[in-house]
């Protein structure tokens, strides 16, 4: 059996009239109300949405810190290091930087998540689903009521050849819960004809990546479909916002597949707008290295986000070894 | 019913979005449109749109029938627009270092076992497996996006495909 470490969660007695517990995780704490949540760190305090908040938590937490930066807003986030984890409040804000209101503390990454996990459990109520579409779920607010471990505990896919292999990742189906989404009720359902010659069928293999999307039941959440080495394409189906501002640590390719979607670029350190990218069917571009994302989707579309997840990457870039643009012309 | 339009783009009906500069270079970008890449292409020209250090996308015109690949590492191809036909043969002797990367062009048929066909059509993915040798078949001009590494056939003409100027 192996030894596990036990990770502490500093959480209060439920609020007695809100009914949410504060949390405690070094020197930041953390508390909700009907509307929003507060976080106080020794130089400072910010508020933001419960409902901004805890989409934005959902994604850190399935992600595991996901890759380079997590901000839920221009204040306060994550920095991965792929093993230990930075939370910082003014980090990557110019403002908070030259007024001195900048904080962060490191982590082990599981003893973060540990107490991230207590409180995307404890703040997120019955009906309400930080996953969905806003359409498609109950509202964030209000005093405690329940909670949603079902839909808060979703795990990622990740096929380890590609979906539709036998013996890996499934298609989606109805009978396994996975409807067509409203959005995407007009998708085709058709399969590719695949003749396996006897003693290939695990070689000779397809699947309809379009139908899998249109029914997937989250919202930017890409999930592994297929893997060459550490070239991995991690699709996703997108509406309304991206919950956070990625700020890449590595070079993070999209490729619009449906629908449209728009980037709004800034500097990853500081947060200046650098650009605005309008991606429509099948156009393909790059975010660098050293910006930060954040993604508008009007209607439900299908985007490939494709990652190379060598954890060399980082390291290169900030030793100055590898640009972080991927081509130059 | 429904009435809702998911909309997908194809050869005939494209549209490019695009980078609208602030304060930035466009070409930090690599911005193209892989219908737009293929509209250009010459008919199994494997064209790089995307690059992440060795890895590639490549984007193919899938037009006639193909010359013969083959790739000692897994690849993956989507078919964006259009039917596709990939035919696989396991061949009888390797075609290539197991280290090798990126698919090789072959000079004629592979000798080897038949392994059997996919028949993709949009958003189809299929996989190449490693070791195979394979072959793509189009009636009608379509759009083939792959996964893989950078090779001896990937063809990089990036100022030609992406946007430059904001």
């Amino acid at each position: 059996m192996s030894a596990q470490t036990a990770y502490s969660v500093d959480a209060s007695q439920p609020d007695n009239y809100y009914g949410y517990r504060s949390f405690k995780k070094g020197k930041f704490a953390f508390r909700r109300d009907e509307y929003f949540v507060h976080i106080d760190w020794p130089k400072g305090s910010h508020t933001l949405p419960a409902d901004a908040f805890l989409r934005a938590l959902q994604r850190d937490v399935a992600w595991n810190f996901f890759y380079g930066t997590v901000n839920f807003d221009s204040v306060f986030g994550t920095l991965n290091h792929y093993g230990t984890v930075d939370m910082f409040c003014g980090t990557f804000n110019d403002a908070y930087k030259e007024g001195g209101l900048d904080y962060m503390e490191t982590y082990k990454s599981e003893d973060l998540m540990t107490t991230f996990k207590a409180i995307l459990d404890d703040w997120t109520n019955a009906g309400y689903d930080p996953f969905a579409a806003p359409e498609e779920t109950k509202m964030a607010f209000g005093r405690k009521d329940g909670d949603n471990k079902k839909a808060i505990e979703r795990l990622r896919v990740t096929a380890n050849r590609m979906v539709g292999i036998p013996g890996d990742t499934p298609p989606r189906t109805d009978a396994m819960g996975y409807p067509v989404n409203r959005q995407f009720a007009d998708v085709e359902q058709d399969k590719p004809e695949v003749y396996p010659e006897p003693g290939f069928e695990k070689e000779v293999a397809g699947f309809n990546l379009f139908a899998y999307l249109s029914r997937s039941d989250v919202t930017w959440n890409p999930s592994v479909c297929s893997v060459v080495k550490e070239s991995l394409y991690c699709p996703t189906s997108e509406e309304f916002t991206l919950p956070v501002e990625h700020g890449n640590d590595r070079v993070e390719w999209f490729m619009q597949m449906s629908d449209e979607i728009v980037w709004v670029v800034k500097d990853k350190e500081t947060g200046r707008p650098r650009a605005r990218v309008t991606c429509k069917p099948g156009d393909i571009c790059a975010m660098p290295a050293d910006i930060r994302h954040q993604g508008f989707s009007p209607k439900r579309s299908m985007l490939l986000v494709w990652e190379n997840a060598s954890n060399e990457i980082p390291k290169l870039i900030n030793e100055g070894k590898a640009p972080v643009v991927p081509v130059k012309f | 019913m429904s009435d809702v339009k998911t909309v997908f783009g194809s050869l005939a009906n494209y549209q490019k979005g695009g980078v609208a500069i602030i304060d930035d270079d466009p070409k930090n970008y690599v911005f193209s449109n892989v219908f737009e890449v293929a509209d250009k292409s010459k008919p199994y020209e494997r064209v790089a749109v995307g690059k992440n250090f060795q890895y590639v996308i490549e984007c193919i015109r899938a037009e006639g029938t193909s010359p013969w690949y083959a790739c000692a590492h897994d690849e993956f191809a989507l078919v964006m627009d259009g039917k596709v036909e990939v035919r696989l043969v396991k061949p009888t002797d390797p075609l290539m270092p197991a280290d090798k990367e990126g698919a090789i062009k072959l000079m004629g048929d592979p000798k080897g076992k038949k392994m059997g066909r996919v028949v993709a059509g949009r958003g189809h993915m299929t996989l190449l497996p490693k070791g195979s040798a394979y072959q793509f078949h189009a009636d009608k001009p379509s759009v083939v996006t792959i996964q893989t590494i950078k090779g001896d056939v990937t063809i990089e003409r990036w100022a030609e495909i992406c946007q430059t100027n904001s």
